[in-house]
């Protein structure tokens, strides 16, 4: 069947935004056509909106009308402006590695001392002609959709971190998104390589440099951990209030393999956080834990696609919501269990906490199960705070807003507790404190 | 002896059923009263109300403590003014440590006083002293408030409360419900370590066996929502014997 649908104003993808951004994006010859296919088809797809299954709670078309322009170039007064945001950010001891607009910043970024740890610029990779294989950076294997497609084409750098096989390193490596423009879009592809046994913990945060405004972010970020290799992952969304942040991840687990993942997600107007997770050998474990701290009329979406292509192997997924005002948080997740996965073990839960009567919460678990001896499983729950526990607090001296702080506290401590590293965790802590604190 | 706590004409509705039909009460300093009654007399209902708890609407009367008006304040400004309610049930708090609601609950009612927030080290010491007298380990500070304590515990863990905060009026909604003989005891030495002169109770119960433990000045029937009888403490005894029954029909 041809349908042909009338495109208004918003639904029109600008040819232009392509165009005037050629000259910036790093890459010649197939990596030029790499890009050129992939913007060719966002151009037919056009930004997501909700009559396509996978975006129906977070229509983009609706929420960014357009796809902002390329941000400049971060001059001198970005990059100070920029600086103070990354201090701003309150955690130390981390290998920074920090993009400001979409622009590998080496001024703000520390040298690495590490001799287990490689690091690269994407743009270094893709303008490097002597690499044949240097066009595959920008593609995606595990799904395609609109979003994925304008990454490709308009992803101007990132960082390609690669970490030796059996290497424990001694600090966390963290990826930084500064952002300091208005009203323009920076987009950026990282690749994280983790070599067999090795121990490695990422950390990638999103933050706003003062005066940045109405934003947007699209970021890829595509993570390989080897055999026998662990992953402990923080992300931290804190973006400005009227910004956008679109990311694609894509982990892959090899054999006997850990991957624990936390993301706290506190900023942004729209958020969508979709995760695609292989385990590509045997015996691996996945956690994962999301909180979405949301006021105004934030929408944060999480969207994670979980496939157990090899048998056992156990995957946990918990994600929680803390919603104020009319904010709206989405929780879509599957997990896919493969006809020769047997012994698979997965579970996903979400709880939303609803502080407002106009707060939405959506969740949208799928099990697609085509093995016989597996054990999965969703449960989903919702609700305001419990009003026997408020007056147990109210009545042991606890005024309104300090009783519901504590409890929201100890709703978004049990996911925090899952974080491994002490300051990272009190990292984390300290974040969602703000936003506490900033609430009432 | 001035009046602590006098409540007048109280009269409660939940939804559209009245429950207290014009409850009259008057504690005065350091008195302990006991309220006994059947299922049903309006006992939880009047500790809930002197306390706060919401969903309970006041359609006449008044409670006034230390002859301020009760009811036009929040639960919290209640329990900064002295007013203790040890729950019947007390909850579970996940994810929230005994040790840091304590601080947390006694610096807030201090902050309402007007007061200089407790150190730590002094705080620490207070709750030390305090929970071994109560036989409370340790660990179970360390643990998310009541949770995984048993009945005994939770309890305990009430009185400790009442011993951290000084409150001037402690009401004990059915003190004794799931507890043994052992950890009843317990809890009610717990409670006659806090008898002052400057300190009122009103221990709410079923059952005479907890007033063995803790012996009350005044005792009153609560029966359909009304007081129906006061006397001293050997009118729990005669009730012991005679049971509920007579003073139902004289509610009715």
């Amino acid at each position: 069947m041809n349908v042909a649908l009338v495109k208004s104003k918003a639904e029109q993808p600008s040819g232009e935004l392509f165009a005037s951004a050629r000259s910036r994006l790093p890459g010649a010859g197939p990596v030029a056509d790499v890009r050129q296919k992939a913007f060719d088809d966002f151009e037919k797809r056009g930004l997501p909106h909700r009559r396509i299954e996978e975006w129906k709670y977070t229509d983009l078309r609706a929420l960014l009308r357009e796809v902002a322009p390329l941000a400049a170039s971060p001059d001198k007064a970005a990059l100070t402006r920029a600086k103070a945001a990354v201090t701003a950010l309150g955690v130390e001891g981390t290998l920074n590695l920090v993009l400001v607009d979409g622009v590998f910043a080496p001024e703000l970024s520390d040298a690495v001392k590490e001799k287990a740890v490689k690091v690269q610029t994407l743009r270094e990779v893709l303008d490097n002609a002597s690499n044949p294989s240097r066009a595959d950076l920008l593609l995606t294997s595990v799904a395609s959709d609109a979003m994925i497609s304008l990454n490709a084409a308009m992803a101007t750098d990132g960082v390609l971190v690669f970490v030796d096989d059996n290497a424990k390193l001694s600090k966390p490596i963290h990826i930084v998104h500064v952002a300091t423009a208005a009203g323009a879009s920076a987009f950026t592809r990282s690749l994280v390589k983790i070599g067999n046994g090795a121990h490695v913990t990422l950390v990638e945060s999103f933050v706003a440099a003062e005066g940045a405004k109405t934003y947007q972010v699209y970021d890829s970020t595509v993570v390989s951990i080897g055999d026998e290799a662990e992953l402990q992952h923080l992300r931290l969304v804190d973006d400005a209030r009227d910004a956008a942040n679109i990311t694609t991840a894509v982990f892959t687990l090899g054999a006997k393999a850990k991957l624990n993942t936390f993301g706290l997600t506190q900023g942004a107007s729209v958020s969508r956080y979709q995760g695609f997770i292989t385990f590509a050998g045997e015996g691996s474990e996945l956690s994962t834990n999301g909180v979405n701290l949301l006021g105004g009329k934030r929408l944060g979406d999480t969207t994670f696609v979980v496939d157990h292509s090899v048998p056992h192997c156990t995957s946990r997924e918990v994600f929680r919501a803390v919603l104020d005002d009319q904010s709206h948080s989405v929780f879509q997740g599957r997990i896919v269990v493969r006809q020769y996965a047997q012994k698979t073990d997965g579970k996903m839960m979400t709880r939303a906490l609803l502080l407002s009567d106009e707060a939405e919460a959506d969740n949208k678990p799928e099990l697609e199960i085509f093995a016989d001896d597996v054990v999965c499983g969703h449960g989903a729950t919702a609700g305001a705070l419990d009003e026997g526990l408020l007056f147990y607090l109210r009545a042991r001296g606890l005024p309104e807003k300090e009783a519901q702080a504590l409890l929201i506290s100890a709703f978004v401590g049990e996911a925090i507790e899952s974080i491994v590293d002490d300051n990272l965790r009190d990292w984390a802590v300290a974040t969602a404190e703000r936003w506490l604190a900033a609430r009432g | 002896m001035s009046a602590l706590l006098e409540v007048k004409g109280l009269k409660v509705q939940v939804e559209d059923n009245e429950i207290l039909h014009g409850l009259d009460l008057t504690v005065n300093e350091g008195e302990i009263h006991a309220i006994m009654g059947p299922n049903g007399s309006g006992k939880s209902t009047l500790s809930h109300v002197i306390a706060g708890k919401p969903g309970y609407e006041v359609t006449g009367g008044e409670i006034l403590f230390k002859g301020e008006d009760l009811l036009e304040m929040e639960p919290d400004e209640r329990a900064a003014k002295g007013v203790f309610l040890a729950f019947q049930y007390p909850v579970e708090i996940p994810g929230v440590a005994t040790m840091t609601f304590l601080r947390t609950a006694l610096n807030a009612q201090r902050k309402a006083r007007g007061e200089s927030e407790f150190s730590t080290p002094d705080f620490l010491k207070k709750v030390k002293e305090v929970s071994a007298r109560l036989s409370i380990p340790q660990d179970m500070l360390r643990r998310g408030v009541n949770v995984g304590f048993s009945g005994g515990e939770k309890k305990r863990n009430e009185v400790l409360q009442m011993a951290l905060f000084e409150p001037s009026l402690c009401i004990l909604d059915e003190m004794d419900s799931g507890l043994d003989i052992d950890a009843l005891r317990i809890a009610a030495d717990g409670v006659n370590a806090l008898r002052s002169k400057g300190r009122s109770m009103v221990v709410i119960t079923h059952y005479q066996r907890l007033l063995n433990y803790i012996i009350p000045d005044v005792v009153h029937v609560m029966s359909k929502g009304r007081v129906v009888k006061t006397g001293g403490k050997d009118l729990a005894l005669e009730l012991e014997k005679s049971g509920y029954a007579q003073f139902e029909d004289k509610a009715a």
